[in-house]
């Protein structure tokens, strides 16, 4: 399944799946659930950490966090 | 007779919580710590009418009642537990008209703890360019609560925001979400078990998600007791709760929140691409870094050297016009100079905070977390050790506060291990007088040898926090999750009261706390320099006298006075503890003088140049700068005590040693243990004390 490490700058998707027990509540909290979208802003260089625009809200997470957020790509 | 209300202020980061704060209690604040951790608690009163007046807490920043870090714990604690002194008659949750739906799920969580919950919709200001239009009476019946629009920046708002206090009888203390609607079964289990506790604040204790200290706090009883489901299990519980809250939540704005999409803020997009630049991003950041310093180092001298005549003047002021004694004595040699030593710094304190508090306000601190994590990482630290590192070089006090927001445990020990590194501002009077003595005042390639000296110093500093964090990174052993995220705010400009509000604070606290220390230090150090019980103490004159005419010397009066007082000082309890422990710090080409320096400045290192300078005035009449007499020290073999050796050695020992009692007692504080802070103690006093050795030997 396509993870949120498959995006490209600009390109948005659905979130599918978010569930795994290294992923903090907060992420969840500031909008990282299943049916809402998910667009990458930014990727820092040496590709780490990325920055999305999850549900309206600008946040920047590593990438082992990224691979953990399931997508169904357009 | 007047009542008081106790109000508390909570909200998402960056939502205007603090200029509220200000907004409401004006200059009448208190800030001090909680008991036994060092999260800073505010409080404020603010005058709601005749009758009623408020006692305002501003609790620390949350996303959610889900605490990541220590802040947030503090504040929750308060909100759960009715006997806390603290616990507030109403609660403001601060939302900011941008992100009111995210900032909506701290609301209808805080309503659920069945507190009378106020709701405020700040930087209303914004909606115009944003297109966003709020329908305050229906969201208010939607949301079941009382709603003030207000904009902090513009100052409207404040006054409903009041009157809706002072009617606070009338705001609905019912919640917004019934937490068993999430697994029936499972609350009504829970029921069964604990009948007394209320399933909301059972289920947050049964759900906390604390990853940021090695200990857990004990909010609720053993969790063992409840633990039926496993940890994947309650995580998808609370998916359901949030999405469920999300859609009470998009029911209400779907009536009272309209939003015109065309109206979209493109400009923070295109600000964003360059800020985080490969390339720009980075000489952005080290242009604003460049600045940073050239303010700090070339803009405050001239304070500073203004502060420093001051006190030169007063001290000789006092000395000529009150009848001299041993009370003059001690205000002119004692406080005012140990006054001076502590006021000197507040120019480069007050510069460093004021750009740290505009990155911060401005939102680009968390874009210069987002380009320097990667880089951070192989040596164990994170992208958000970058503002401990900076701060650092104000004081590592405030910095070793600073790790809270960082997520992952080892990460931030490794970050509180090497802040102390950083080139602090304590250091740099020591540096600088140090420099002036001697390093020559030549040029090489158009730059000073003053400043090359200097800012290799301070590269020194970084660079010994970097090679000590990945040391540390490959012997610690500390599995933890590796988490880490930080939001990225929109651009805004600061907010002019804000940043005079952190530089006033900040400024204040590091002259309150460090000058209580060099104060009472400078006193001590006076007193043992003017009294001794040694016979050759009393007897100074005579002895002094005895000596001269032995040597057949013809001295004038006043050589002979200089003679006895520095005769004086050699015999006194100082002199006597200098004599002692001589044989220690010789290798380093020091003599007792300065060893006693090194000895007090173990509290606080700017204390250093504060006990020379006393040490050198003690019974001195002349009133030249602590620099001319200091240079005119000189060994049995007449040559210059400060000389490029000794000077480099203390140089070298000041770069690396720990010498901050405050910052030994924070680093405790943080990391809940002597062990962190007696490590640092003994590694870089060792470091310290072999790198002066070894540069004193080869160079001398």
């Amino acid at each position: 399944m396509a993870n949120l490490l498959d995006l490209k700058i600009g390109q948005k998707a659905i979130i599918s799946d978010c569930i795994d027990e290294k992923l903090p509540v907060k992420l969840m909290e500031l909008g990282c659930l299943p049916g809402n979208e998910v667009q990458l802003l930014q990727i820092a260089p040496l590709n780490d950490p990325l920055y999305y625009l999850v549900a309206g809200n600008r946040i920047a997470i590593r990438r082992n966090m990224a691979s953990l957020i399931y997508l169904d790509l357009e | 007779m007047s009542s008081s209300l106790k109000v508390a202020l909570i909200g998402n980061p960056n939502t205007g919580k603090t200029s509220i704060f200000n907004a409401l209690t004006g200059l009448r604040q208190k800030v001090g710590n909680y008991p036994g951790i060092t999260v800073e608690k505010k409080t404020g009163s603010c005058s709601l009418g005749p009758n009623l007046s408020a006692t305002i807490y501003d609790l620390p920043g949350t996303y959610s009642l889900n605490t990541t870090s220590l802040d947030e714990s503090v504040a929750v604690e308060i909100l759960l537990n009715r006997r806390d002194p603290d616990f507030p008659d109403v609660v403001v949750v601060i939302a900011d008209v941008e992100n009111l739906k995210r900032n909506l799920l701290l609301f209808t969580q805080i309503k659920d703890l069945g507190l009378r919950t106020v709701l405020v919709v700040n930087m209303s200001d914004r909606m115009k360019r944003l297109g966003i239009e709020i329908d305050v009476p229906v969201l208010e019946a939607e949301l079941d609560t009382r709603i003030a629009l207000l904009s902090s920046r513009n100052d409207t708002g404040i006054e409903d925001l009041k009157a809706i206090l002072s009617n606070y009888q009338s705001i609905s203390e019912t919640p917004s979400l019934n937490i068993t609607k999430v697994d029936k079964a499972y609350f009504e289990n829970l029921k069964t078990a604990f009948p007394k506790i209320d399933a909301y604040k059972l289920w947050l204790a049964i759900t906390q998600d604390v990853n940021f200290m090695p200990i857990e706090k004990k909010v609720i009883p053993d969790r063992s007791a409840f633990s039926t489901k496993s940890k994947v299990e309650l995580q998808k519980m609370q998916h359901r709760e949030t999405v469920l809250r999300y859609k009470k939540i998009n029911d209400a704005l779907n009536v009272g929140y309209q939003k015109d999409l065309s109206k979209a803020d493109g400009i923070q997009g295109v600000l964003d691409r360059i800020f985080t630049h490969k390339i720009f991003g980075y000489l952005i950041f080290f242009v604003i870094l460049f600045t940073m310093f050239q303010a700090i180092f070339d803009f405050s001298s001239y304070p500073m050297d203004a502060i420093d005549n001051f006190f030169a003047s007063t001290s000789e002021w006092i000395k000529a016009t009150l009848p001299s004694g041993v009370l003059t004595d001690l205000l002119a040699e004692g406080v005012i100079a140990g006054i001076g030593g502590v006021v000197i710094f507040i120019p480069q304190i007050a510069f460093l905070f004021l750009f740290i508090s505009i990155l911060e306000e401005s939102g680009y601190m968390s874009r210069v977390v987002f380009l320097m994590d990667r880089i951070m990482k192989p040596f164990g630290l994170s992208g958000k050790s970058v503002v401990p590192l900076i701060s650092g070089m104000a004081c590592a006090i405030p910095a070793v506060m600073a790790t809270r927001t960082i997520e992952n445990w080892k990460e931030r020990l490794i970050t509180i291990m090497v802040v102390p590194f950083t080139t602090c501002s304590a250091r740099l009077p020591v540096y600088l007088i140090i420099i002036a003595l001697v390093i020559p005042e030549g040029r090489f390639l158009g730059l000073g040898y003053q400043a090359l000296v200097l800012t290799g110093l301070y590269l020194l500093g970084f660079l010994a926090a970097i090679v000590a964090a990945a040391i540390l990174n490959r012997g610690l052993n500390i599995e933890r999750r590796s988490f880490f995220m930080i939001e990225m705010p929109t651009f805004k400009p600061p907010q002019f009261r804000n940043v005079v509000f952190t530089v006033f604070e900040k400024t204040k606290s590091f002259v309150l706390e460090a000058g209580k220390i060099i104060l009472a230090l400078s006193v001590v150090i006076w007193f043992l320099g003017s009294n001794g019980s040694s016979d050759s103490f009393k007897n100074a004159e005579t002895e002094v006298i005895q000596q001269i005419k032995q040597q057949g010397l013809n001295l004038s009066d006043e050589e002979l006075l200089q003679k006895v007082s520095s005769y004086k000082l050699e015999h006194s309890y100082i002199g006597t503890l200098g004599k002692f422990i001589e044989p220690v710090v010789k290798p380093l080409g020091y003599d007792w003088k300065i060893g006693i320096a090194v000895i007090t400045s173990f509290a606080a290192r700017e204390v250093f140049v504060g006990t020379l300078a006393t040490i050198y005035s003690v019974g001195e009449e002349s009133q030249s700068t602590i620099i001319d007499r200091m240079s005119l020290e000189t060994d049995e073999f007449g040559r210059p005590i400060f000389n490029l050796a000794s000077g480099v050695s203390i140089l070298l020992f000041y770069a690396f040693a720990m010498q901050c009692m405050s910052t030994l007692a924070v680093v405790r504080k943080e990391t809940n243990s002597w062990k962190w802070p007696m490590i640092q103690l003994f590694f870089m006093t060792l470091l310290a004390y072999l790198s002066a050795f070894i540069a004193y030997q080869i160079l001398i």
